[in-house]
């Protein structure tokens, strides 16, 4: 009776030659090329030595990573680059301070900072939501200068108050009039490492010892038990002879590499690969793809493209987008507790001012925009930014005999890569209006 | 009918501009109690009302064109800081043929600005026309751009004098001293005489108050009627035959050229040109500034530059000597309050401006 | 006649602030029914499905009268999540679906099927897993049912219409519990194979046993499709008919049907030939009132009206020929041609427009009354101005005199011209629109929807001044209005707007069949 054929065909998506798909691809990844080739540029002008860059870009980005990939959620629930992680960050420097001052270290000092952060962060999250919810379309500023009051709150607490009525004593920690927290705090034999090398203070400097070939070895052994694991309880049969005594022997070899290195304290033993940290970054990841495909996740992508239509269906978009502010913020609560541990002091006034302004320039490179965001544009820009930070100033000094010109650069390189970015979502969007006002 | 009044001022008002008014005046109320010095504290007030006037007076085009409050008007600022760098190298490489006195050189600082300020204007109008709807969050990343990019060009410029250049190294200094070329406080001290104690900058008051007259005068010409209608209502605008764009290129560049006069002013009142990080966050202060005064991000006039700059420099000058003479404990009192209530404001008024 | 009422609307009114929009609604729907309801605008339909699906508006303004009976049960209707658990759906006219989404996760939007997870035990079950598989087989059945092939996991964005508007369609089939759908217009945005299309699977739905609602200004349609046809006029239902016992004709008069109000003219003028507008092939691109190759002439000191349903483009015109949104085609003014797409061009040619968005594109709100009455003038015409050298500033007091003089000719009440137009009532910012216009001294005057929303003495004083004005000045005016009977009591002819075109010029004695026929988009009978 009905007949497929009184409608229009859908359109096949047309295939497309190999030069519109390289154009297509170079301009819907422009900002990413750009930063590959600065950077490659950047490198070969400075005349780094890749070894030591590779030591530098592994501690940066499992310093940074999760604190990067705390923005994805917002940017999923259609609020943007959330700009507000500077509260998350200063409710896990509070943490800091406050657990150093009780003189619990280590792991369990870090475990500590966790916990009690959490529900710290989901507050100000929910706050900062709520605020959100209130200036609708002007998130990005809001969260701007919602990071600025903070910023005079938490002076206001860790300068004037602490120490006053809020009691510490203190001597290392509290400034010599006796109010105030000092401008730094050295974790160092406290929290330093707390989560990278959580062996050290234990007498036991070799376990989980953030070194590459340890690490290797770990990985060897969680890879080879996880894959038997996955094959057994999932499929529900053991892999073939061969294929496990080829494993083994693979495995065994690389076991065998690394202790070498190990026993003759190579070079490779100064790469540092902070294990404990590099498995909490995977297993956000991994949440993170858990949580996209849950019905809250779903919420989130709906209200994201479209609040009204999400809003006639029944979603409670106030409540969602709030959620989705909560659990950025505990993330970067926790993101910048590691970023701390890893670092091992820290500016108590400063350290968080630019955290906002890092992470976000670092999104954007890798491909990120103020409406998408995924894991891999996160992992990608964290590399390619922390690239640009570690070659700029030997690459300024190389050109220009000035270092200053290279750090310079790459402020401008953050702030511009958020301007312009901005400007292109910003005028895209209003070409989407007109062209939905039929113009 | 009285409580009606109450509640329609209480609306207009709005809570946040009230609690800042009753935290002023309890300032006030406590410099009196612990017996501050009345007349050093007006006098300091008036000397910063008039310090940041006109770059409070800057925010006025930028909103009634409907650009909203200029967060990048440190693009002004910057143009006119090349304008006095360049008015200074100027009377350096001049030094010993012709001697130029402060005043020529305030003139000249401003002259020079001038084409850079109209040529960003322009270019920054433009830009914003494109990102109708995020202008306030492009206009803070673009003067942010800006003010980093040109801490590398203020290590490459040629400015040779050696107030400016440093003696070894390259560029020129984080703050050049105007002690030297007798610029310093020429407007404050420009006819001024003293009430009692207090020293009134005439000069200074007059300069901002000519600069709100021409402010005036321009809105009620052809153009900045045009320019006004265009920020109420740019659909209606358009139906009146108005181009909108082009109006808001106006308002924003007129916005930046009072940017650039601005800065001038209030170097000259600190006696030192402030370079490299010193703009970067200078736009939050006169934003903070109009809005307390009672503007919105959609609506501002003369009246609430004028209030609004003296209600938060007042606060600003007064803070700090009664948070001292309350506890030395608390010597960051002043700036941690300035820090709340700047931003405080503008939070309030962006949430007040609703959605999108 | 045995089978019981699915819906049974009985005595249903409604108020809005003292003015009745609905009096005394009876429905009565069976399951498998279609049944269509048509009418003007204003006639209350839109008022009707509000309350049908409980929504806000009707609840935050008092409620309304009567009751809902839905299967022999009453029901109370407070919200549209209740509508929907009663088993009410709807295809609203504006899409509601999601672009960057398949074709599977619109028709299951916020009702996916989940499936739990070790997390979700702790979590709750917003933390439940999308059961994605589950979600597919149900939109293929719910597809399949209205015959439509197209792959269930296939973006919506690039779809086109009808298949956006079949996903919608295949939506409120997959709620389980659905007894009824109300189509909204749902034939608006459809080409013409489209729509038939749709009709058919319209009857496959009914064919289940879900009754149908269906709204539309398409009177073959109706007459095509329904069972029963139930025509709305002024808030009041004006009769139930059966298809069997009706036609096009019927239908169209009852809808339109109204004595002429008392005209304001005395006897019919003759017209003079001179043209004062031509457009010719006149398109506008204006969203939600599409002109489509309009020919219209206008002739010297005229009173034409515009009329039509809404969202057939009668506003556009004006709209077009003033140059507020993108036009394509030719209009000349007094024989020479205009070039389109430039307000301030059309107001130098000597038009002036009064906007039928009083609040969006007609008034400055937040300026005085007077810079409004002048600024078109002063903008377009360089009147009230004063030379200084280079510099044009405003003259201050000629603007002030003039203002004073339309707010005592208009009767603008006000507390004077530097009062906030924001501050003023419907009728006295309508009045600071006319006199902004006539401030222009216009040879052509356009007035869209000149009373909408304000008061029954007001919009007498308006249609007066503009009476006046033609007859006293001579000046052409060209009023689009949805009032029909407004129109009949002052144009010399009426042109009738559906779909973008005239579809027919009247005089304002023309019978109500022909008014309700083009109106419907069908042409006057012929001889009649």
């Amino acid at each position: 009776m009905l007949t497929q054929n009184s409608l229009p065909e859908v359109e096949e998506h047309k295939r497309l030659t190999n030069k519109e798909a390289a154009i297509q691809f170079l301009t819907n990844n422009m900002v990413t090329i750009m930063f590959v080739v600065l950077v490659l540029a950047g490198f070969l002008v400075a005349g780094m030595n890749p070894f030591l860059f590779i030591l530098d870009i592994v501690a940066r980005m499992s310093r940074n990573s999760f604190l990067v990939l705390s923005l994805i959620i917002p940017v999923v629930a259609g609020m943007g680059l959330n700009f507000s992680i500077v509260l998350g960050a200063m409710a896990g420097q509070a943490l800091l301070i406050f657990v150093t001052h009780w003189g619990i270290t280590g792991l369990p000092g870090i475990l500590l900072c966790i916990v009690l952060v959490t529900p710290l962060s989901m507050f100000l999250g929910y706050l900062t939501g709520k605020l959100f919810n209130k200036a609708k379309g002007q998130e990005m500023i809001a969260g701007l200068i919602l990071a600025f009051f903070a910023q005079g709150i938490y002076e206001l607490i860790f300068l004037q108050l602490v120490g006053g009525i809020i009691p510490m004593d203190n001597r290392v920690l509290i400034m010599s009039s006796g109010i105030g927290v000092r401008t730094t705090v050295d974790l160092t034999g406290g929290l330093k490492y707390g989560l990278d090398w959580p062996g050290q203070i234990w007498g036991m400097p070799n376990l989980l010892r953030p070194t590459f070939p340890w690490t290797l070895i770990v990985g060897v052994i969680a890879v080879i038990v996880g894959f038997l694991v996955y094959r057994f309880v999932f499929k529900g049969r053991m892999p073939s002879l061969p294929s496990i005594g080829a494993g083994l022997v693979a495995a065994g070899l690389i076991v065998y590499w690394s202790a070498i290195q190990i026993q003759q304290e190579t070079m490779m033993m100064m790469v540092r690969i902070p294990l404990l940290t590099w498995i909490v970054i995977l297993t956000l990841c991994l949440f993170i793809v858990f949580f996209s495909r849950t019905k809250l996740g779903q919420d989130m992508r709906s209200v994201g493209q479209d609040r009204h239509v999400a809003a006639v269906s029944g979603i409670q978009v106030d409540r969602v987008r709030v959620i989705a502010i909560m659990m950025s913020m505990v993330m970067a609560s926790w993101g910048h507790i590691i970023f701390l541990q890893n670092m091992g002091a820290f500016s108590t006034y400063g350290s968080h001012e630019q955290i906002g302004l890092y992470s976000v320039a670092a999104l954007l490179i890798g491909g990120a925009t103020v409406s998408k965001a995924t894991i891999s544009q996160a992992l990608l820009g964290v590399f390619l930014f922390h690239a640009l930070f570690i070659v700029s100033p030997s690459a300024g000094r190389q050109l220009f005999g000035d270092a200053q010109v290279g750090e310079y650069f790459r402020v401008f390189v953050a702030y511009g890569v958020i301007g312009i970015t901005l400007a292109l979502h910003a005028w895209k969007k209003l070409l989407q209006r007109k062209d939905q006002l039929g113009v | 009918m009285l409580q009606n009044l109450a509640a329609k001022f209480m609306t207009n008002f709005g809570l946040a501009r009230l609690i800042i008014l009753g935290f002023f005046i309890f300032l006030c109320i406590m410099a009196v109690v612990f017996q501050l010095d009345i007349a050093e504290l007006l006098t300091s007030s008036l000397a910063r009302i008039g310090m940041w006037g006109v770059l409070v007076l800057a925010m006025l085009p930028a909103i009634s064109s409907g650009i909203g409050p200029n967060f990048g008007v440190s693009l002004g600022i910057l143009c006119g800081l090349v304008g006095a760098l360049t008015a200074l190298e100027t009377a350096f490489r001049l030094g010993g043929v012709v001697e130029l006195s402060g005043g020529v050189l305030f003139l000249l600082a401003i002259i020079i600005s001038l084409p850079f300020a109209i040529l960003t204007g322009i270019a920054y109008g433009w830009l914003l026309n494109r990102v109708k709807g995020s202008e306030m969050m492009i206009a803070t990343y673009v003067g942010f751009s800006m003010v980093s990019i040109m801490k590398i060009a203020w290590l490459f410029l040629p400015y040779t004098s050696p107030e400016m250049a440093w003696p070894i190294g390259r560029g020129v200094r984080v703050q050049i001293s105007l002690a030297g070329r007798g610029i310093t406080r020429i407007l404050n001290n420009f006819l001024s005489f003293n009430i009692g104690d207090v020293v009134v900058p005439t000069g200074l008051l007059l300069f901002f108050a000519l600069m709100c007259f021409l402010v005036w005068l321009f809105m009620r010409s052809k153009t900045g009627i045009a320019m006004r209608a265009a920020g109420d209502n740019p659909r209606f605008s358009e139906a009146a035959g108005i181009n909108v764009n082009r109006s808001r290129i106006i308002g924003t560049t007129f916005s930046t050229i009072l940017g650039a006069i601005g800065i001038l002013v209030y170097a000259q009142s600190y006696g030192f040109i402030q370079l490299y990080e010193g703009p970067m966050f200078m736009p939050f202060v006169a934003v903070a500034a109009v809005l307390i005064g009672g503007a919105s991000v959609k609506k501002a006039s003369i009246t609430h530059v004028v209030v609004g700059t003296a209600l938060f420099l007042g606060i600003q000058v007064v803070a700090i000597p009664v948070a001292n003479a309350f506890t030395t404990d608390w010597a960051s009192m002043g700036e941690i309050s300035r820090k709340i209530i700047q931003n405080g404001v503008i939070l309030y008024a962006l949430t007040q401006a609703g959605g999108d | 006649m045995a089978e019981a009422s699915l819906l049974q609307m009985q005595g249903i009114g409604k108020s809005y602030y003292g003015t009745p929009v609905l009096q005394d609604i009876n429905l009565n729907i069976k399951p498998g029914e279609i049944h269509a309801i048509v009418g003007e605008n204003g006639a209350g339909k839109s008022t009707l499905m509000n309350i049908l699906f409980g929504m806000e508006v009707i609840h935050s303004t008092g409620g309304f009268d009567g009751e809902i009976i839905i299967n022999g049960k009453k029901e109370k209707i407070d919200s549209p999540q209740r509508a929907m658990e009663i088993g009410i759906g709807m295809v609203h006219q504006e899409f509601m679906l999601l672009p960057n989404y398949s074709i599977t996760e619109n028709i299951k939007l916020n009702r996916e099927v989940l499936k739990p997870n070790f997390l979700s035990r702790v979590f709750g079950q917003k933390i439940e897993h999308l059961n994605m598989g589950q979600m597919n087989t149900d939109s293929r059945k719910a597809l399949d049912k209205l015959g439509i092939g197209i792959e269930e996991y296939v973006t919506v964005a690039g779809l086109p219409v009808g298949y956006m508007q079949f996903t919608e369609i295949a939506r409120e089939i997959d709620k389980t519990n659905v007894k009824m759908i109300v189509f909204d217009e749902p034939t608006a945005v459809l080409a013409e194979t489209e729509a038939e299309k749709l009709l058919e699977s319209m009857k496959a739905i009914a064919e289940e046993g879900i009754a149908i609602l269906f709204i539309t200004h398409r009177l073959d349609e109706v007459i095509s499709i329904s069972d029963n046809i139930t025509v709305l006029r002024d808030g009041k239902r004006v009769g139930t008919k059966k298809r069997e016992e009706t036609d096009v004709y019927e239908l169209a008069e009852l809808m339109v049907g109204r004595k002429i109000e008392k005209m304001v003219h005395g006897e019919q003028r003759e017209l003079k030939n001179e043209i004062a507008l031509k457009t010719e092939n006149l398109v506008v691109h204006m969203p939600g009132e599409k002109v489509n190759g309009v020919n219209l002439e206008v002739r010297k000191g005229e009173f034409l009206g515009i009329g039509g349903l809404a969202g057939q483009g009668k506003v556009g015109i004006a709209n077009g020929v003033m140059g507020l949104y993108p036009s394509r085609g030719q209009v000349w003014i007094n024989g020479s041609p205009l070039s389109l797409n430039d307000p301030g061009e059309s107001m130098r040619q000597g038009m002036a427009y009064v906007s039928e968005d009083r609040r969006g594109v007609g008034l400055l709100l937040d300026s005085s009354i007077e810079l409004n009455i002048v600024i078109n003038a002063l903008h377009n015409q360089k009147k009230f101005l004063k030379k200084y050298g280079f510099f044009k500033f405003q003259d201050t007091k000629g603007i002030r005199d003039h203002a004073l003089k339309m707010i005592k000719e208009l009767d603008i009440r006000c507390t004077g011209p530097g009062q906030l137009v924001k501050r003023l009532s419907g009728g006295n910012q309508q009045k600071v629109c006319i006199a902004r216009a006539l401030t222009m001294e216009p040879e052509i005057l356009f007035v869209s929807e000149p009373t909408r929303g304000i008061d029954v003495g007001a919009k007498r004083l308006v249609l007066e001044t503009l009476v006046k004005l033609n007859e006293e000045l001579g000046m052409t005016i060209v009023m689009t209005s949805s009032e029909l009977g407004e129109l009949r009591s002052v144009c010399d002819r009426i042109a009738i707007v559906s779909e973008g075109n005239i579809s027919g010029v009247l005089p304002p004695d023309g019978s109500d069949v022909d008014f309700g026929l083009l109106m419907a988009g069908q042409q006057e009978r012929r001889g009649a």
